[in-house]
This record gives C-alpha cells, structure tokens and sequence, in this order.
C-alpha cells in the first residue's frame, strides 16, 4: 500500500507551530534550540546524555491517545524523531509575565541552585516527576534525578525543593495538565499519515508512516541506521561525528504493543524502558529495579529495550537477563518474520544473527512460575546511571527434593557477548542446591568466562564478583535473615 | 525589582550581613535566562574552534599535515604554535613549559596541536579530524606509582617541611610502622565546560568573555601569547557554570586561543571544548603516592613521623609545586607531630598537567594524616577516634606545648576538640559503634563501619602577593549601588556575601546593591578567586571602598547640618544627623550637589602572614577553619558496593555571612568530597589515553549516593580569631575533606571481616572493586 510522503517536519515547540523543511540526519534538538532558535537556557553539559543539563519534555500522543510528557536528553535526541510532539523548554515553564512556576519557585526558595548551569535541568526533571507524581517519595525523587548532576549542591536542597513543590501549587493548576486537550487536538491534526522524507543519498532521512512501512523502507535501504531512543546512535553522532541515515522509529505506535498472554509478557521493540517497567515489574519483580539502573530518567523514557538488544552490546543490561528468562525475539524483513532465541541472536563481538534489511520487532519473555526464582545483579561503580561492570542474572527450578531441576544464568561485562555460564550451570543442575554446591560451581566459572581489565572494573573483579554474585543468589533464595546485599531504599 | 520604595522605619535592613538571604541568580538559574559565556548574544560573523589534540602521550611531531583539515567545509583558518604572536606559553609562572600549541613535540595525549576555525562549530569539529600527523613515539611516563621519588624529574623545586628530629624520634619510638597509600585524582566536571568568546577591538584590543576563576591571569595570559601590554584586553566574567580551581589556570588555553584567533581574522571568535575534550585537555585534581613512616608510643601518641607526596604533576610545572606545598601544609591535619620531617616531590609525567582543586593538595595531606592514625589505632588496638583526639593539637587558650605546625606557625585558634566533641555527642558515636558492632556480628554479608574525622583547614595564599584585593563602588544619584570586586561567581554565592558586606555598610537593602561581572578593566591586577579567600579578600575591600565614601557622605552631613561627626548615624536606609533624619537616596542626592565623590576604589591585603619557602617556616595563614564529620556505610562483602546511610557533619565557619550559603558550600563540599573519595576514578590505559573522559565512564555522585540521612550544622558559637570580614570564616575549601569520613567509614566496614586486627589500608577511590580486593587481602591475612 503506497504511503504518502510529507518532506516537511512538523512539531511544536512551547507555544507555537514549527515546520522544517531543511533538517539535517544528524541534527540535534539542543542544538537546533540553542543555535537556531536562540533558546539558550537549555545548556550542553556532555552531550552524551549523561549529565541531564539539556533536559527538556517532550510530549507525544500514546498509543491510547493520550498525552505523556517526558524529560528527554536534547543533546542526543534527533529533531528528525520529533515529528508529531510538543517539546517543553524551560523557557515555556514559567508565566508569560515572569511569575515562577512552583518547581521553580520552590528551587529558589530551597537554595537548590548554586552554579545554576544544571538548574534548568533539574527543573525540567522534576516538572515531568511533579506532573506524574505531585507528592514524590525521596526515592521516586532520586529514580527521577539519576540523570541530572549537579556538582555544586551535593543535592541536598534540591530534594527538599521537590519535596516541597507541591506547597507551591496544585499540578490541577498547570498549563500542560489544563490545556492537555487541546495540545492532544493539535498534535492529532499533525499526524496526516504520511511518511516524512527529507534529504536524499546519504543525506536523507525517514520517518516511516508505520511498520509495514518501515518493514519496506528498511529492506529498501539495508545500510540506513534504525533510530528508536539515539540513547547510543546519538552518541555516534556528537562524539564520533559518524555520518547516518536515519529511520526513525521511536512513534511507531504499532512497535509499542504490550500484551501478557499464556505466561508470556511480549512486546514491542520501540517499547521504551519507561514504557516497560509497570509490565514487566509486575510480572517479574526483579526487572523493576534493575531498568532503574539503567541510564537516567531521560535515557529510559527514550531508549527501548528492543534497541538495548538490537545493537549488540555486551554490556546491555536487558539480555542477560532475558536471556536467563529463555526470552525470545521475533525478527522482521519485508513482510518475512522469524522467531529466534535470544541467547542465539548474540553470535560474536558485533556479530549478530540480523540479515541486512531485517528488523528486531517484537521480544517475548515468559514468566517464570511461582516456584521459580529469578533475580539479576547489576554491579556497577556508582549504583545508578552507569555502565555495567558485571551483570549476572539467575533463574532458578527446584524439584521437590530440593535438587536442581532447571536453572539458567547468564552474564553480561564476562565475554564479547552476553553469556550464560554454561559450565557453572553444568555443576549446578541435579545437584542439591546448598552452599556446598554452589561453591563447587563457582570455581567453573573460569572456564565459561576470561573477562577483560578495563575502565570499569579489572578482569579478577568481574571474575571474583561473577562467583560471588551465585552465592548471592544462593544465599538470598535459602536465607531469609541478615540481608546479603546493600540497599538505598527499604524493600517495598 | 526596579522599583524600590526603601522602608524608613525598618529596624534591620533586609539582606545585610549574618542573614540567610537566597543566592542573588537563583530566580535567573531556574528560568534558564542566567547568562553563561555559551549564551552570550554572538557578534555578527562569530567564528567557532576545535582543537587537534595529540593521540599519543609522548612524541616528536614528524610532520603534521593540515591540508584535509584546511579544505573541510566551512574552514577559515586553522591555527598552529606559528601562529601565536607573542609567547607560545600560557605557563601560570612563567615557566614557559606550557605552550597555547604544542611546537615539534607533544607531552600527554589530548594535547592540543593546532585548533581549526570555522563557520560552525561542528565544521570545526569535523574538520579537526582530518589532520594527518606522524608522530616518533618515545617513552612514556605515566602512572606516578612506579616511579622513583628520588631521581624521577620533578617539574619544580619541591619543599621539605622539618621540625625537631624525625630520624632520631623514630628511632627511639616504641612502635613504628611504614607504608605507602595510592590516592587518586579528581576531575572537577564542572557543569560548563571550558569556553570563551573573545571580539576584536580596535588597534592590539581584544575583549575576552571567558569562563575563568582568574580573570586577571587569563588577561595576562592572554596578554603574553598575544605579545601587547595588559591594557590591550579586557577579560569579564559574569558567572561561571561551576569551577572548583578547574578554571583558575586552565581557562587560560581556551582564552589565548579565542583570542589569538579573532585578531588575526578580525572577527569574533568562540572556543567551546565538548566534554570529552575538555576532560582529556585540561587539568585536574592531582593523585598522590604517599609514604609514611611513624612512630608512636603504646597509648597511640604519634612521636615522629616522616612523609612523602610525591604527586603527578603531568607534563608541565602548573600549579604543581604549590599544590604539592599545600599537601605538606595539611599533612598534620589537625594533629600535632612532635618531630616531622616532609616533602614533596612533583613528578613529571606524560599526562596531562594537574592543576588547582578545591582544597589545592590540603585534602590529600589530610589524607596521609588520616591514614597514618589508622595505622597507630589498628596497631595499638584502640579506635581511631581515640588516637584523633590523643592528637589533637592543644585547644585555644590552653598554655601548651602541642600546638605548633611543620611549618613553625603557633595554632592559635584551635576548636576542634570541642567541635568533635560536640558531633560525638549529637550524632551518637558511642551507641552508634556498639549498635554496629552487634549488627555485624550477626550480619555475614553485610558488614557496616563508622567513622569520625576532623578537619583543619588553613586560610590564606601562600603566595603572599595574592592575598591582596580590590573593588569598586559607586552610588547613584538615586542611592542605588553599583558594586564590582576582583572576586569571580562560580556559584558559591560571592557577589551575594560582597554585596550584603556593601549593604551593611551603608545600611541600606540589599536589593539596592547591583552585583556586576567581573572585568579587568574595573579592578586591576586581582587574584584568582581560589584558596577560599573570595569573601575574606573582596569583601574586605568592598567594605573599604563603601567605607570612604560613607566617611565622605558623614563629612558632609556634619558639616551641612554642624554636628560632630558622632552624630551621624546610618540607620536602616537613612541616616540620623543630629535629630534629623533623612533617607540615604536624599542624603546622597544632597551629596551629588555639593559636589562629593560617590564612587572609591577599595583594598585589603591579608595582614600578619609571611611564609619562607626555602626555610620551610612561616606565618603561611592567617587563620584555620575546622570541621568535622562522622559517616555510617553499610558494605557488601561479596562485591563492595556500599552504601552511605548516614552522615552528620558539624562545620565552622565563623559568624557566618550566609548560613544557607555557608551550608549549601558544606553539603556540596562533603559531596564532591565524598565522590573524589570513592567512585571518581580517572583510568589511563596503557597508551597514556584517559578512559574516563565523560560522565559515562567517570562517576561523579549522583542524588542517590547522598547519605540516606544527612544532618550538616554550623558551630553557632564560633567566630573568627582574627578581625576577618565580620568574624566569619571562609568556607569554599574546607568542607571538602569532611569527605575522608566516608573513606574511613568504609575502612572500619572493611576491617570488621578481619575483627578489627589488621589496618585495611584502604585507598581512594575506594571504589566497590577497591573495597572488595581489600576485603579479599584481608580475609587472606586474617587466615595467615
């Protein structure tokens, strides 16, 4: 079915209409704001979607029809993705006469800016929590800041200014929420259907209309690179300055299907951290916590779990995990769909079993039985917003005796690839599970894995924390005293 | 706000000293229309930089070929050292070992080489790539660990610090223990990175808007690469997105460049580096190999002690030797040490050149102080907090014999007993250890530590020519104020404390004072606003130059109404001649007319101190600031993560200008403190290329590694032993080492797997790995 082509991109921005014709692949909403549009209290802190000083909102429909508003990275988000959204600057936040708004207003008042180069940041940070949560807990507060620093305050008065926002007004009160329904009625008058098509050659860029579209689009140009969160093409981009030819995918609302059927969450691949969580944490408690040491707020309202598995890395947090969970992904090419393994999608550093052309477009992840235990452990410099040192995740079956029945781990940081432990496992499986056993496994983990020395953590740390990561689990599935890891936040 | 109805009854004017007014941009900060350098409105025609940096650490320049770069889109120019006009050297003394462009060789990797200026800035970037330079590797110097102290190049001379006979008293201790301590460094990751726009004026003037703590420096810098006198430019600042000393030497690169460029294009240029650049190009807080060697009695009384801070320097001198010289100056913390023999030893190395870091080397000798008590604790079998306060130097008033420093200064001031005292008591150490006690004792996992560390910390530059400022106040025909200082905002709430100094003085509203960037061109010749000194140092001159013309507007009111001049009294935004009141805006309005002069230049230079480098020996600071800290951590011992459930930190700093400032520096302070002692970690690899060069891989702390309960109190009842600026006490380096009580709460964690028996010789950053391996090695000795 042909799709009609629009090469002009529409959005809005604060109040008003935008719509450019002439939008480069690589180009940057930070700096399209800062540079074209002279709205300069946006700031560039890193560029890499770490340091949250260039965090706007950005408003898109929901495949329901709603209106969610999100702290997004600027710096790493592609205008071309906007296409279809109302994006929030700080300059949008305060009155037109110059009267605060309460998250601002309760900055001030809390001394929750020294330097003030995070600040705008930080208050675009909280104005997405305060709209979704008006009295946060401190540790809704603190999930919500992971990705903002700030290297004056030591955020102490910032958290009581959250604390505080709502003493400053009601969220009833607020633009947004109050004119939600026409932002909605615009932002529906902006989706015509079409496919956006700009530039040409190695110059273009696509916004497909939907799926079947990018399904054709993307067998059409093999080489173009799939944008669902740019939480890491962006980084291509403003560090590598790698030349790309986008498709953007991140409102495709086909790719957002989330469903739970016979013991199976399945979901779509543009299906956001964010997005998951509620699903996923219900039905496998031990995913909540771990997307929340996942990038920051921003990163995880923009990057998707399809793409964490879809670029290959052997530190991305989801595999291991879903790997232990047996998860599998269905792989799409034209109208053409496979469903593999995941643990058989991983084949070797880069390499990954994805013809040219084909497309990750749906993950399913059975959910282990009530009998079942499952946990992962994420091991990480500073605990949250960082890159992985060591991952293990562990599934576990007891059979009545209290053998092994069945039992699944797999590591991400110990290989070129997320890896189970298939020698560890080996040791473990129709052994009776007590410490004894587990201390026999762990001295097979040499053999499954030789990981590497490097800025994160050295090889005899990962090795060291790998086995003691099963004893970990081996402690936490069979104690119920003294607790056997550290924890910021009581247990819910 | 532009209308001001002044109130003539007030009792206390609003904002004057001692009250907790909220920082003066806070309003501009949340709104996003507080203007940093980047934000500036660009001239017409403004050109942007990137930077060609070195991919090797050290090496002959065989050839470099810039042809690709010179043809890339949007390029105008692109600049090398033949290009800089004056002297190729931003070198902070002079030293010339710190060319703006390196010239045939290069000395660390991200050194800059040559900088592109095109139409964009990301042409510029892109451009920067094309370079095709041969490079004849040599020999690279990198990780300080391996070297030898003693014949290593040092970078400059470095100090030794000796009083009464450390050999002689080790020898004769009963106890004596040796070790060595790993300390890493600390990139200050300030949130805006390096940046300036410099616009060509006419004939040799250049107007440098540049992100700088040294406004001063960088105009002389740029003064020097550009070969004109000083009076050819003018360097403002209005604030800076963050400095902590990264921007005291190190703005002066980015500043030379801009400036360079646009003379010779005759068209604005901006240098804005990204972070990685900035992270690989600039400097940061040094790490340190620290040997020691005490001896001590069986109570734990430290007899002797012998140190060495050998310190990574990088490629060039910097501000090596005085960072080293503080680390020396702070190497007692706030102990006495009957015998000391120290010194410094600044090591050359091909990384890139450290510089000044809040607390400028203190914290790291605070550092090997804190280390050594663990030493004498774990050996004499006693908590370290009992070996701290067996140490102390003796308290103010007390008539005795411990209280004078390596570098012969008499500690005249010292109130650190009763401030640890005090934390003991409200943060419940004894209890707290016996609770801890038990719960380890049941835990096998997870194993909590506690710790108590004081600070003192010394106020002034040792370099007694900076310890000198200036400042320039006008009134206004309608009584509002016009305020400048050689002082620069960095966040920390200057201007703010300057200008309620001002207000007080001439009693009247804050609001009445406007707080103006810094520039050259108003104060001349000023320090870098670094060493804590801002306040003390600006605002001393600023109450000087309100103070002449307060005493010109008392002459004239005693004379106009023929009254002493006892009888005119400045009241809350009025004046009391004799029985008659009248406004101040009336008052200076009558002034005008008569013809007074409504403006003075002010100036304050420390006095007291004096300091002989080559003698070791000296009054080096005019006055000390103390502070404690007392944090919990819970750790896991199968991984080393940690947690920091609870700190409670009791701070002095004087009578306090600001409280809510002051504690806004504190919990800052203790944060970033904190963060430099366990998850910053810089991590080169074997080629000399830093690894952690952006926020993802070096991990400053976030909101959630804050004390889960975080309890931070002035000392109500103290004020400044000297007559400092209303008795109040600077505070922008002294709460940063608060930090070690973090670093010496995990050691105690640490140490319980071996029954408290064995010093963990913890180093920092005492990252999870670095907490588990020595948990590991400990287990290891505690089996034998």
């Amino acid at each position: 079915m042909p799709v009609e082509i629009r090469s002009e991109l529409r959005f809005i921005l604060n109040g008003r209409d935008v719509a450019l014709r002439d939008v480069a692949p690589d180009h940057t909403l930070l700096d399209w704001l800062r540079l074209s549009r002279l709205l300069k209290g946006t700031k560039e802190g890193c560029a890499e979607g770490d340091c949250g000083a260039c965090t706007v909102l950005v408003g898109r429909l929901t495949p329901s029809g709603g209106l969610v508003y999100e702290g997004v990275n600027a710096c790493i988000r592609f205008l071309g993705s906007l296409d279809g959204c109302h994006v929030v600057t700080v300059e949008h936040v305060a009155a037109s006469d110059g009267h605060l708004h309460p998250v601002q207003q309760a900055m001030v008042d809390y001394h929750g800016s020294q330097c003030g180069f995070c600040t705008p940041g930080f208050v675009m940070s909280l104005y997405a929590l305060w709209m979704q949560s008006p009295n946060p807990s401190d540790q809704q507060i603190e999930t919500a800041l992971q990705g903002n620093l700030c290297r004056c305050t030591g955020y102490e008065p910032i958290l009581r200014a959250a604390r505080a926002i709502s003493s400053y007004g009601n969220t009833d009160k607020d633009p947004l929420l109050t004119e939600r329904a026409t932002m909605i009625a615009r932002l529906k008058a902006l989706r015509d259907g079409a496919r956006v098509e700009i530039g040409e050659g190695k110059h273009r860029w696509i916004v497909p209309a939907n799926l079947d579209d990018f399904a054709a689009v993307l067998e059409a140009s093999p080489t173009a690179t799939v944008v669902a969160g740019s939480t890491d093409v962006g980084l291509w981009v403003t560090k590598h300055m790698r030349a790309i030819t986008p498709v953007f995918i991140a409102g495709l609302d086909e790719l957002k299907a989330i469903s739970v059927q016979d013991g199976v969450v399945s979901f779509g691949a543009g299906v956001t951290y964010s997005e998951a969580i509620a699903t996923l944490s219900h039905h496998i408690p031990a995913l909540g916590p771990l997307i929340t040491r996942i990038g920051g707020q921003q990163v995880r309202n923009m990057g998707t779990i399809g793409g964490n598995i879809a670029n290959g890395s052997p530190i991305g947090d989801t595999p291991p995990a879903l790997i232990a969970l047996d998860a599998s992904l269905t792989l799409r090419k034209g109208a053409e769909r496979r469903t593999i393994r995941l643990e058989d999608y991983f084949i070797a550093y880069g390499k990954q079993d994805r013809q040219p052309g084909e497309f990750v477009e749906a993950v399913q992840v059975p959910i282990p039985a009530a009998t079942e235990k499952f946990a992962v452990y994420k091991v990480t410099k500073r605990r949250d917003e960082d890159i992985t040192a060591t991952l293990g995740a562990f599934r576990l079956v007891l059979a009545d005796d209290g053998r092994v029945a069945e039992i699944r781990i797999a590591y991400g940081g110990m290989a070129a690839t997320p890896k189970r432990a298939a020698a560890v496992e080996a040791a473990l499986l129709g052994q009776p599970w007590t410490e004894a056993t587990v201390e026999a496994a762990m001295e097979k983990y040499a053999e499954d894995f030789s990981p590497l020395t490097d800025m994160r953590a050295t090889a005899d740390y990962r090795a060291l924390v790998a086995k003691n990561l099963l004893l970990r689990f081996y402690m936490e599935t069979t104690s119920s005293e003294a607790p056997v890891q550290v924890s910021r936040y009581e247990a819910a | 706000m532009n209308k001001h109805t002044p109130d003539l009854k007030a009792e206390k004017i609003a904002g004057g000293v001692h009250s907790s007014v909220r920082h003066d941009s806070a309003h501009k900060h949340v709104a996003g229309t507080a203007v940093y350098i980047d934000d500036i409105t660009e001239p017409a025609g403004t050109l942007h930089a990137g930077l060609g940096l070195s991919t090797v650490a050290h090496g002959i320049l065989k050839s470099v070929d810039l042809s690709a770069v010179r043809a890339a889109p949007g390029v105008i120019d692109v600049l090398t050292h033949e290009d800089v006009p004056g002297v190729n050297d931003i070198s902070p003394s002079y030293m010339n070992d710190d060319p703006v462009l390196a010239n045939g060789k290069v000395e660390f990797h991200g050194q800059p080489i040559f900088c592109v200026i095109a139409e964009t800035r990301e042409e510029a970037r892109r451009a920067a790539r094309l370079a095709k330079i041969e490079y004849e590797e040599l020999p690279a110097d990198i990780d300080i660990w391996d070297l030898d102290v003693k014949t290593h190049r040092q970078v400059v001379t470095p100090l030794t610090l000796k009083r009464g006979d450390a050999a002689a008293a080790l020898e004769s201790a009963p106890r004596r223990i040796k070790g060595r301590m790993r300390l890493g460094g600390q990139d200050h990751f300030y949130l805006e990175g390096q940046v300036s726009l410099a616009v060509p004026g006419e004939d040799d003037e250049v107007l440098v808007y540049c992100s700088t703590q040294g406004p001063s420096e960088t105009q002389h810098m740029v003064a020097h690469a550009l070969g004109v006198p000083s009076h050819a430019v003018t360097v403002e600042v209005r604030r800076m997105g963050g400095g902590f000393g990264g921007k005291e030497t190190q703005a002066n690169q980015c500043a030379a460049l801009a400036a360079i460029a646009a003379k010779k294009l005759n068209r604005a240029v901006k240098v804005r580096l990204d972070r990685d650049e900035d992270m690989a190009a600039t400097g940061k807080r040094h790490d340190f190999a620290i040997d020691y060697d005490v001896g001590f009695d069986d109570e734990g009384r430290i007899l002797g002690i012998d140190y060495t801070f050998a310190l990574r320097a990088g490629f060039s001198a910097d501000l090596s030797g005085p960072v080293g010289d503080r680390a020396l100056f702070h190497c007692d913390n706030a102990y006495f040490f009957p015998h000391v023999h120290a010194k410094s030893a600044p090591l050359y190395t091909n990384t890139v050149s450290n510089t000044a870091f809040r607390g400028f080397g203190g914290p790291q000798g605070m550092v090997g102080a804190e280390r050594v008590i663990d030493e004498v604790a774990f050996a004499v079998g006693k908590d370290p907090l009992d070996i701290r306060k067996l140490n102390f130097y003796d308290a103010m008033g007390v008539e005795g014999t411990r209280n004078v420093t390596p570098y012969h200064q008499k500690v005249e001031d010292c109130i650190i007993q009763r401030i640890v005292a005090e934390l003991e008591e409200s943060a419940d150490y004894a209890g707290r250890r016996k609770a801890i006690a038990e719960f380890n004792a049941k835990s096998r996992i997870v194993k909590r530590g506690l710790a108590l560390t004081p600070v003192k910390f010394g106020i002034s530059f040792t370099k007694t020519e900076s310890n000198q400022a200036g400042a320039l106040v006008h009134v206004y025909t309608d009584g509002s104020v016009h305020m400048n200082h050689g002082g620069t905002e960095m966040g920390q709430g200057l201007h703010l404390k300057v200008a309620q100094v001002v207000a007080e003085e001439f009693q009247i509203d804050l609001d009445r004072v406007k707080i103006t960037a810094t520039t050259t061109a108003k104060v001349p010749n000023t320090s870098p606003t670094a060493a804590s000194s801002g306040a003390d140092l600006n605002g001393m001159a600023a109450q000087d130059a309100a103070r002449q013309i307060k005493d010109r507007l008392i002459d004239f009111a005693a004379e106009t109404h023929q009254v002493p001049r006892e009888q005119v009294v400045f009241l809350p935004n009025r004046v009391r001649i004799g029985n008659a009141e009248i406004s101040f805006n009336d008052l200076v309005k009558k002034a005008y007319m008569a013809r007074v002069q409504l403006s003075a230049a002010g100036f304050y230079k420390t006095p007291k101190i004096h300091w002989d480098r080559s003698k070791g020996r000296g009054h080096a600071f005019y006055y000390y600031a103390y502070g404690a800290a007392c944090s919990e951590v819970s750790v896991d011992t199968l991984t080393g993560e940690y947690v920091v459930e609870r700190t409670d930190i009791l701070h002095d700093t004087g009578r306090s200008l600001n409280r809510i400032i002051d504690i806004g520096q504190i919990e800052g302070g203790f944060i970033q403190g904190m963060g430099w002692l366990t998850t910053e970690e810089l991590w080169w690899d074997g080629k000399g290329r830093l690894r952690t060069h952006a926020p993802s891989t070096y991990k400053i702390p976030l909101a959630s590694d804050r004390p889960k309960i975080f309890n931070v109190a002035l000392t109500d009842w103290s004020e400044a032993y000297e007559p400092t600026i209303h008795r109040s006490k600077a505070v922008g380096e002294p709460p940063l080492p608060l930090g070690l009580a973090v670093l010496h709460a995990l050691s105690d964690a640490v140490a319980s797997v071996a029954d408290h028996k064995i010093c963990p010789r913890l180093d920092a950053p005492a990252t999870p790995e670095c907490v588990l391996m020595a948990i590991e090695r400990l287990k290891a000795q505690k089996k034998g």
